[in-house]
């Protein structure tokens, strides 16, 4: 049957995850450290149905050929790790990393998972963990009867326990990890990213040293989402997408034609 | 059988294979750094036998693609590059040197430099490998710098990435949708050619024209199809006469 029937289809799908895409993005629009997705696109491959240079007599060659694209195709959604907004909460376990780096947590089957989202809570055995549960690492416990807790922009946590403000106790050190290619990294959801053979191995460090950012107490970091380009995204999206439907429509009414012959 | 029967059915079918090209283009109204393909009607006329050649047959044929640059899209990724005006970014590939006009770069887990089709991206000298925690930066010259994050006083140099400029007749498109010289050679660097980052360049197809070539198409399609139903007509026609006298 017809080719622009296929390719303009190709068309179509790879619109509708531009569309995917943006929504996600749009969604995620206030979820604390989230980063935001594009779409990249790649032509598909090209059908050389006659080949330039070919013999057209003994003398003569063919001096262009005929080379049809096949369509379009969506090659990678590419995060895009650019710094959120900080967004103060006066929260004291709110830390937001300002530049590289990931907090480590614990997922429930062992493994180490990676997020930006630094709202942290303490569970009911004192344990610094996330929204969601999972515990920070390395893991940081706070006591019975603390009534203050400090985070320095270096990780280093500090409590005061029992009233003793002369001599304020020291929890542990938060420390963070960097990868050479971050959106090599694998989402699973919850904020939380996996390690892939593309991320490479984390390297842990001290926040603010080796080009880790710098931790600060009391803030979120929001959402990276551009609310004004992905409107954009999406209106040119779906322009696309009806032009390709419109593609479609065409062939579709010649090949009515050919039919009513 | 009737001849206008054949010059029409060739007609029709080379119209449904520029509604493929048109097709093509729209379906990579989105893509980044794509050049939109460009195609004409080529007449065959029918020669031999005896008598004049009263007859041409069409046959379509790409021309090439067309090389005006697309619409910078902002992205504020330090990796993304776009080519200003004429110019070509080089990659490599299993069949040598191939140049796109797709900049939006990437590191993979090895540091090694690549576009987001996933070809390395061939430097002046060699392919581009970051070291890690590099914060790179890519100049107006496709030079390829980095500062060392965790000695900010440090700059890594990293390379130059190969601009080339080759002249547009010396290029043709291959079937992975790069381009390469007709040569077979690799182009020289151009240093002519300049980058900006923080953007990538959308594709240059231009909605506009390719709705109006697709209605062309169309019409021109219908019109062979009209042609058919003629030849039809006057050949019934024709065996009417002979029935009746038959």
């Amino acid at each position: 049957m017809m080719r622009s029937l296929w390719i303009s289809k190709t068309g179509m799908d790879a619109m509708q995850m531009n569309v995917d895409v943006t929504s996600h993005n749009l969604a995620n629009v206030s979820t604390n450290g989230f980063k935001r997705e594009r779409a990249v696109f790649e032509d598909l491959l090209y059908q050389n149905l006659r080949q330039p240079g070919g013999s057209t007599s003994q003398q003569t060659q063919l001096p262009t050929g005929l080379q049809l694209g096949t369509g379009v195709r969506t090659v990678a959604t590419v995060k895009n790790f650019g710094q959120g907004n900080l967004q103060s909460t006066d929260g004291p376990l709110d830390l937001a990393i300002q530049g590289e780096g990931f907090f480590q947590v614990a997922l429930p089957d062992g493994s180490t998972a990676y997020t930006r989202d630094g709202s942290f809570q303490v569970d009911n055995q004192g344990n610094v963990v996330t929204a969601s549960g999972n515990a920070l690492q390395p893991a940081l416990q706070v006591p019975t009867g603390t009534t203050k807790v400090t985070v320095g922009s270096d990780g280093t946590v500090t409590a005061i326990v029992n009233n003793n403000a002369a001599a304020p106790t020291t929890l542990g050190t938060i420390q963070l990890a960097t990868f050479i290619n971050p959106p090599g990294l694998s989402s699973i959801g919850g904020n939380l990213l996996l390690e892939t053979a593309a991320s490479g191995a984390p390297t842990v460090g001290t926040p603010g040293t080796n080009g880790l950012g710098a931790i600060n107490q009391g803030f979120v970091e929001t959402s990276n989402v551009n609310v004004t380009e992905e409107l954009i995204n999406m209106i040119q999206a779906q322009r696309a997408f009806e032009i390709n439907s419109r593609a479609i429509t065409t062939s579709d009414q010649m090949l009515q034609k050919l039919s009513s012959l | 059988m009737d001849r206008l029967l054949y010059v029409t059915m060739t007609g029709a079918k080379q119209a449904e294979l520029r509604q493929a090209t048109v097709s093509h283009n729209l379906a990579n109204a989105t893509t980044t750094g794509f050049r939109a393909e460009l195609a004409a009607f080529r007449a065959v006329p029918v020669v031999g036998g005896s008598g004049l050649p009263t007859r041409a047959f069409v046959v379509e044929q790409s021309i090439g693609a067309d090389l005006r640059s697309g619409p910078l899209q902002q992205t504020g990724n330090d990796l993304d590059v776009a080519i200003v005006d004429a110019g070509w970014i080089a990659v490599q590939t299993a069949s040598g040197e191939a140049y796109t006009r797709n900049g939006g770069l990437k590191i993979d887990a090895s540091g090694l430099m690549k576009n987001s089709s996933g070809q390395i991206l061939q430097g002046e000298s060699g392919p581009l490998t970051v070291p890690e925690n590099t914060r790179v930066t890519v100049a107006q010259d496709g030079t390829v710098s980095g500062i060392a994050l965790d000695n900010p006083s440090q700059r890594v140099e990293i390379g130059k990435i190969k601009l080339v400029n080759p002249p547009s007749g010396e290029l043709e498109k291959g079937s992975d949708g790069l381009f390469r010289l007709r040569s077979g050679q690799s182009a020289p660097v151009d240093a002519n050619v300049k980058l900006v980052s923080g953007a990538v360049e959308g594709s240059n197809v231009n909605t506009v024209d390719e709705l109006v070539a697709m209605i062309s198409t169309q019409r021109h399609y219908d019109l062979q199809i009209k042609l058919m139903q003629t030849a039809d007509q006057n050949s019934r026609s024709a065996t009417q006469i002979l029935s009746l006298n038959g």
